[in-house]
């Protein structure tokens, strides 16, 4: 019996052990890839220089500023953004006790997509703070807005319930969409910039996005990590949650303003990119069940490597050099798969 | 042990507990009878804390029931539900070990004590071949004989337990009720709500039957396990034999006792 624990245990440290040497990988190769070609050896020299380990000069300043500054920033923004989509999706999941759910069911991305919208009319696109676009500030604003709204109506008697807190998620996203929509209308020229930013883009994105969602996602994380196996007796449902001795009130609150901290740090650097949040977290509990711990765990660097291959997928599919969306190539990507692995797996696992 | 007094709860405007008084001491095994309806696992909820008592008050090992820390109060009085809603695969042991969260600090992870109470809880219970298959790939009555083995591992002084066993066969039901009674010899208090009326008598000491959000009778199995109990409570036809071992009183149901008794009233 301990054996057979001890195997479980094993598996989940080799999965994760595979997925952080995955990951390593990932991200060198993924930053060796792209339009201007560059030899492996002037892409570590030229990692190693940006991140102080080698001597200064020993690459040349277009390399080093397409390696280091433009590639590998956006390679690890992407998988930053893959990896709070992931986790907050397996939390979302667990608190809605709903295995559709993902980051996006309670309205936070509305919020953000509100808030880039808004930034957009207002002409503001341009502007910057501290070499960051107000964009990503007012996405952050727009989502976090979001969050307190549907946390104020999602409130019955003192309770935060799950089904009024989705049809407060609800209610709120379609008010901020109709909001959005008035924007689009009023403002032609701002129509086609709040579209591609909503369909979610790593495109020009720099270590300045990166430390910018960097402290949210390290909070999040941490908010989320510090009530995971809560989260494995909320999915039992409020009484036997209560029962067990889980302060439900407390606990909900903190995943879900921890998880919406992740999907606002997320969304506010790279707009609105579907089906990570949503596959990542299916995909780890098949393969290595429910409990969150290690769900969260895993997903992360799932979602992480996830985002981050469609992203290179996104910048170089086309010959001509435009980008795609990455939101476009995840969808693409993990529409049918969806399919295919709820016609797999609706005997008990995906479906209630 | 459990001390309520002038019990009421509502939901909404509709009263469903009228103001219900009892008492039950350390170390009782008492059965919770009463129709469809009539406001048991409400009661147990009241006193789980799940629902808020409207007035009156309940006292738990000797303290008010409000004051107590969530988390305390889970290491005193463990519940078993009527049915599992668990849509997410955990496997078996995992469910288990969420009975020891109680007993864990924030961060904490599963100790070997943790290990071995879940264990042996899980043997207790016949689950420990279930440890590592998913909750969502085993049978109904295999589902709830983890979650008694859930129960058993908060180690509580009060078990509070809703048609804990009306999934299960009988060879298991019986089992299960062995493992309480025994459980019950070495000091534990035991309030289970049941539809079935004669594992209660063979079981339970002491059977209080609630009506309508009423306690209607309170007493010693031997003395309120009547006929004319039963049948008034249940609004059907019974008949009493004793048990041809333990002269357990056994109530046999009468076809078409339900419309006589209609008609007689």
């Amino acid at each position: 019996m301990r054996l057979r624990l001890a195997a479980s245990r094993r598996a989940f440290i080799l999965g994760l052990l595979i997925l952080v040497i995955l990951s390593l990988v990932s991200v060198l190769g993924a930053t060796g890839i792209g339009r201007l070609q560059i030899s492996w050896k002037t892409v570590i020299g030229a990692i190693g220089e940006g991140l102080g380990l080698v001597q200064s000069g020993t690459v040349e300043r277009t390399p080093l500023v397409v390696v280091f500054d433009i590639r590998l920033s956006r390679v690890v923004l992407s998988y930053l953004v893959g990896s709070a989509l992931g986790v907050a999706g397996s939390v979302f999941q667990g608190i809605l006790r709903n295995p559709l759910a993902d980051p996006f069911t309670i309205g936070v991305a509305s919020g953000a997509a509100f808030g880039a919208a808004l930034a957009f009319a207002l002409g503001w696109g341009g502007t910057s703070y501290l070499g960051l676009g107000t964009i990503p500030l007012l996405a952050l604003f727009g989502a976090l807005g979001a969050l307190a709204l549907v946390l104020m109506f999602g409130r019955v008697q003192g309770r935060l319930r799950r089904d009024t807190l989705v049809l407060a998620g609800i209610v709120v996203a379609t008010f901020l969409s109709a909001l959005i929509a008035l924007i689009k209308a009023l403002d032609e020229e701002a129509v086609s910039a709040i579209v591609f930013w909503v369909m979610g883009s790593f495109q020009g994105r720099g270590w300045i996005h990166v430390g910018f969602s960097l402290p949210y996602l390290i909070l999040g994380i941490y908010l989320v990590m510090k009530c995971a196996r809560e989260l494995d007796i909320l999915t039992l449902g409020e009484v036997q949650a209560r029962q067990l001795g889980v302060e439900v009130e407390r606990v909900r609150r903190r995943l879900l303003v921890g998880a919406s901290l992740l999907t606002a740090a997320a969304v506010s650097v790279s707009g609105v990119i579907g089906f990570v949040g949503l596959v990542v977290p299916h995909l780890v509990r098949m393969t290595m069940g429910a409990a969150h711990q290690r769900l969260i765990l895993l997903s992360a660097f799932l979602g992480g490597l996830g985002l981050l291959w469609s992203d290179v997928v996104a910048r170089t599919l086309l010959r001509g050099g435009e980008e795609l969306p990455v939101g476009v190539v995840t969808a693409l990507v993990g529409g049918p798969f969806f399919c295919l692995l709820l016609k797999r797996r609706s005997g008990g696992v995906i479906l209630d | 042990m459990i001390s309520v007094e002038g019990l009421m709860a509502k939901y909404g405007e509709r009263v469903v507990l009228h103001g219900l008084n009892f008492h039950v001491g350390e170390g009782e095994l008492v059965g919770l009878l009463g129709p469809n309806g009539s406001g048991k696992t409400t009661l147990l909820h009241c006193l789980s804390r799940v629902v808020r008592l409207h007035t009156g008050s309940v006292a738990v090992a000797g303290r008010e029931l409000s004051t107590y820390p969530t988390q305390e109060l889970a290491r005193v009085e463990a519940s078993v539900p009527q049915r599992l809603e668990i849509s997410f695969p955990f496997r078996c042991i995992e469910v288990v070990l969420m009975g020891r969260y109680p007993h864990q600090h924030a961060f904490g992870n599963d100790s070997d004590e943790d290990l071995a109470v879940a264990m042996e809880a899980m043997r207790l219970t016949d689950t420990l071949d279930l440890a590592q298959r998913r909750i969502t790939e085993i049978s109904g009555g295999e589902a709830q004989r983890v979650i008694i083995a859930r129960a058993l591992a908060q180690e509580t002084k009060i078990m509070l337990l809703d048609e804990a066993t009306a999934n299960l066969d009988v060879a298991h039901k019986m089992q299960m009720f062995d493992l309480f009674l025994e459980k019950n010899k070495k000091g534990a208090t035991f309030l289970c709500a049941m539809h079935d009326l004669n594992l209660a008598s063979l079981y339970c000491q002491r059977l209080i039957f609630l009506k309508r959000g009423r306690i209607r009778v309170d007493g010693p199995t031997m003395e309120t396990f009547t006929e004319e109990n039963l049948s008034n409570i249940y609004e059907t036809e019974v008949r009493i034999i004793p048990h041809p071992d333990s002269g357990a009183p056994q109530a046999m149901f009468v076809p078409g006792g339900q419309s006589a008794k209609g008609s007689a009233q």
